[in-house]
């Protein structure tokens, strides 16, 4: 730890005892933390770690309860995110702060001084963008763009504002590995500039990659301060959750039954402007199998989703067969009395409804394939309260959902508590085929690791399974087969152990067609 | 007779458009005020009342406009301020309007008003036709030209604009950027406040120069159903406002040469045509993503 020291004199940002209430939870709690000029200081922690609250202060969008900033050894208020930039801190957010509406040059331009006229920074915007590798057009409007295009906004805004600070909020999250590496390589000329760059992630292998020091955070406080090179991904893990994390165990052969999910050539025209175009999707899953399908978010994962679980029944009933039956023009409730279930990507609003119950989540989604369990009376629909409490209760104990109190509104749980509920929530039904859209999205460790390895066992249990992820760990840890969804096209599933990162990583790029035609010509 | 009903048709006209480019900013800046028959109203009281009590009809203008101003404030204390909900506090706003100008005016009923008189340009007003609709008319036209001219500089050309349209799409994000998102939506709150008062001084001092209760008779509607129909784009206000006047005005020579067309149906021909622009425009999602204020009518909690 005595290595991470900084003498005083060659910091930039200095940060003691920064302390941040909300009501009386400490969100961050006495925070120390220095970055020295020209540095890569990584900002690791799980969900809820108190990263984006720590970034917020220092960006200014929050104002600390206690402690203090030195910024170029004087002691200042960051009163606002653009007394912040004039200081000379740039941030790019985790989740975009972009106008969809307005063009890319509009964008950039509302961070920046007014008086300087919109072609004129269209004009550096383009420069800069070139010079740093990021390419853009400033009269796009963002809504037409893609995620990696929108982060590069982000990162050409901070820039064009020369400053000495740059604080990335898990920017790799949304990129392919390649766009990760190009992004790793403008953090790289950035350094080499003089700038500091405060990079917040939990992904250790990069942290380990780019990073010079690291600070980790749990539960609000410093939990270490390291050079992550001379850390082992074990180490910086049991700082970051306190404990080892439990692998995933799994079966060696899981017996594969009869084909129970079976798309061929499904094709969905985009509902909206901004949706993507479903082609030529065709798979085959298994009993017994889980077949991942990766891909950069926003590629159609979520329309594919949609397609799947019938939300948007497609036109061609016999291009979705769910055990054995086709249902493609059947809806939601439809297939699930087939015996499947169903677990969207977004938990709140979508999987759940925030302010009712947990029971009365339950009632929801179940209430035509349970209706004889949930519901009595016959044609009056009189509603089992005791029943679905029960069942809610057991669902609970069996996911090791911790809550307050006995039937809490949905939205009280945290993330990974809710997660874990819907998903035992399908589980609990021991559906023949579960289509899941990214499990463990912003879920900790701990939560995750319970959930993919309930998939696991539901699978071991003589289920089809697909798990929709952009998380490529999460992947290689449960899935049996792999596919890569890239621009609305799906590649063929491959064995799980015939694929690398590498090749992953080429796929989510779309270079699937290439690839399959190579593939061909060795067949031959 | 045709030059007569083109100039009964720019009379209809102007509230409306007025009215409809200050709800324009109002919506471009994410707040949803359904108040503007409320605040017609009560400019339209505030502006007889300041003509009658000074006996200058352009203080009655200026009445008007403060009048409709200081009402739309409340509206901006309750939705911005205490986060109350938009579309109820907007409806309420109407109410209380319409019952608020009724007692402040009761005693100005029957009283005949002061016109306003029109500002004539020399030369201009000479050119056959054209001359005497746009270049002899009162200063509530020049203004609502102006307005239309104007907000479209403002909204698309000026920095200030760029940012009320950023307010408008993503309030969350404005505020991380620094934009004083409650400050920017109070002024354009009562931007369009002030703008339905001078519509409603139009109502009281030109179109029928004298205070009669609910004298807006459903116009602050219209001008809602403006905003809409025009897809948030002020030229299109303009244009669609002429088009509503004019289907009100034929109705008038339509009932008057006795064609059978029942006056219920053109009234409602304003909402019918709006319905059928929503959907011809809906068409274009894309469109009309980029023009939808995204955050309209959304409440906007800063971060403690």
């Amino acid at each position: 730890m005595s290595e991470a020291q900084v003498p005083e004199a060659a910091t930039l940002l200095k940060v003691r005892g920064l302390t941040k209430y909300f009501g009386s939870f400490a969100a961050c709690n006495g925070i120390d933390l220095s970055i020295a000029p020209g540095e890569i200081h990584a900002l690791l922690g799980e969900n809820g770690a108190g990263k984006s609250t720590l970034v917020k202060m220092l960006f200014g969008v929050l104002q600390p309860s206690d402690g203090e900033i030195v910024w170029g050894g004087k002691p200042v208020t960051i009163q606002s995110p653009g007394h912040a930039r004039t200081l000379g801190i740039g941030m790019v957010f985790q989740h975009f702060s972009l106008f969809e509406a307005l063009t890319v040059a509009e964008n950039i331009a509302l961070s920046l001084d007014p008086k300087i006229p919109l072609t004129k920074i269209a004009e550096e915007a383009k420069n800069l963008s070139r010079a740093y590798g990021l390419p853009l057009d400033p009269n796009a409007h963002v809504a037409d763009l893609s995620v990696g295009e929108r982060q590069r906004i982000e990162i050409v805004r901070a820039l064009l504002q020369n400053p000495k600070l740059i604080i990335l909020d898990e920017p790799t999250s949304v990129l392919t590995p390649q766009e990760a590496d190009r992004l790793f390589e403008t953090l790289f000329k950035l350094k080499a500039e003089g700038r500091s760059v405060l990079y917040i992630s939990h992904r250790l292998e990069e942290v380990q990659r780019i990073c010079d020091r690291a600070t980790v955070l749990r539960h609000g406080k410093v939990t270490g301060a390291c050079d992550p090179r001379q850390e082992t991904p074990g180490s910086l893990a049991r700082m970051m959750v306190g404990s080892d994390v439990a692998g995933v165990e799994r079966a060696a052969d899981t017996p594969l039954g009869d084909v129970l999910v079976d798309v061929k050539n499904l094709a969905v025209p985009a509902r909206t402007p901004f949706a993507i175009t479903l082609s030529g999707i065709s798979m085959q899953v298994r009993a017994g199998e889980i077949l991942a399908i990766a891909g950069v978010a926003g590629n159609g994962q979520g329309e594919l989703f949609d397609a799947l679980s019938g939300e948007y029944p497609v036109a061609d009933d016999d291009a979705i067969r769910l055990c054995g039956k086709p249902v493609g023009r059947k809806g939601i409730n439809g297939r699930r009395l087939l015996g499947a279930g169903f677990v969207p990507e977004e938990r709140h609003g979508h999987a759940a409804v925030s302010d009712m119950a947990l029971s009365d989540n339950l009632l929801l989604s179940r209430s035509q394939s349970d209706r004889k369990t949930f519901l009595s009376g016959g044609l009056a629909n009189v509603i089992r309260h005791d029943v679905i409490r029960s069942i809610a209760k057991r669902i609970c104990g069996e996911m090791d959902v911790r809550k307050s109190g006995d039937n809490p509104a949905a939205g009280s749980l945290s993330g990974g508590n809710l997660q874990k509920f819907i998903i035992g929530r399908e589980l609990d039904r021991k559906p023949q085929v579960l289509i899941v859209n990214q499990p463990t999205w912003g879920v900790d460790a701990g939560a995750a690791s319970r959930i993919r390895q309930a998939l696991v066992d539901l699978a071991r249990a003589g289920s089809a399974v697909v798990v929709i992820s952009q998380d490529l760990d999460e992947i290689f840890e449960v899935a049996t087969s792999i596919a890569v969804i890239s621009e609305g096209r799906m590649s063929r599933p491959y064995a799980a152990s015939e694929l690398t990162l590498e090749k992953i990583g080429l796929l989510m790029g779309g270079v699937h067609d290439s690839t399959s035609r190579r593939e061909a010509v060795h067949a031959h | 007779m045709f030059e007569a009903i083109l100039l009964t048709i720019v009379t209809a006209a102007t509230p409306l458009v007025i009215a409809a480019v200050g709800e324009l900013v109002t919506e471009r800046a994410g707040v949803l005020n359904l108040g503007v028959e409320g605040m017609m109203i009560m400019g339209a009281v505030c502006a007889f009342a300041g003509s009658y009590l000074t006996g200058v009809p352009l203080l009655g203008v200026l009445c008007g406009i403060l009048g409709g101003a200081a009402f739309s404030l409340l509206f901006g204390f309750l939705t911005l301020t205490l986060v109350a909900n938009q579309v109820a506090t907007g409806l309420a706003l109407t109410l209380l309007g319409l019952g608020l100008s009724g007692q402040i005016g009761e005693s100005f009923v029957g009283i005949p008003g002061v016109k306003l008189q029109p500002i004539v340009f020399p030369i201009l007003s000479d050119i056959p036709f054209i001359g005497r609709l746009l270049f002899a008319q009162d200063i509530t036209f020049y203004l609502s030209i102006a307005l239309i001219i104007g907000v479209h500089w403002f909204l698309f050309k000026s920095r200030t604009g760029l940012k009320m349209r950023a307010i408008g799409d993503n309030h969350g994000s404005a505020h991380a950027l620094g934009i004083h998102v409650v400050r920017t939506r109070y002024l354009a709150v009562m931007f369009g406040g002030a703008c339905a008062g001078l519509a409603g001084a139009q109502l009281s001092l030109v179109y029928t120069p004298q205070w009669v209760e609910n004298m807006a008779a459903g116009r602050g509607w219209i001008a809602l159903a403006l905003v809409v129909f025009a897809s948030w784009r002020p030229w299109r206000v303009l244009a669609g406002g002429y088009i509503f006047g004019a289907v009100g005005i034929l109705q008038l020579h339509a009932q008057a040469l006795g064609i059978g067309v029942p006056s219920q149906f053109l009234s409602m021909l304003p909402y019918a045509v709006t319905i059928v622009v929503l959907i011809v425009i809906s068409h274009n999602r894309r469109t009309t993503l980029i023009n939808t204020p995204a955050c309209l009518g959304k409440p906007f909690v800063p971060d403690r």
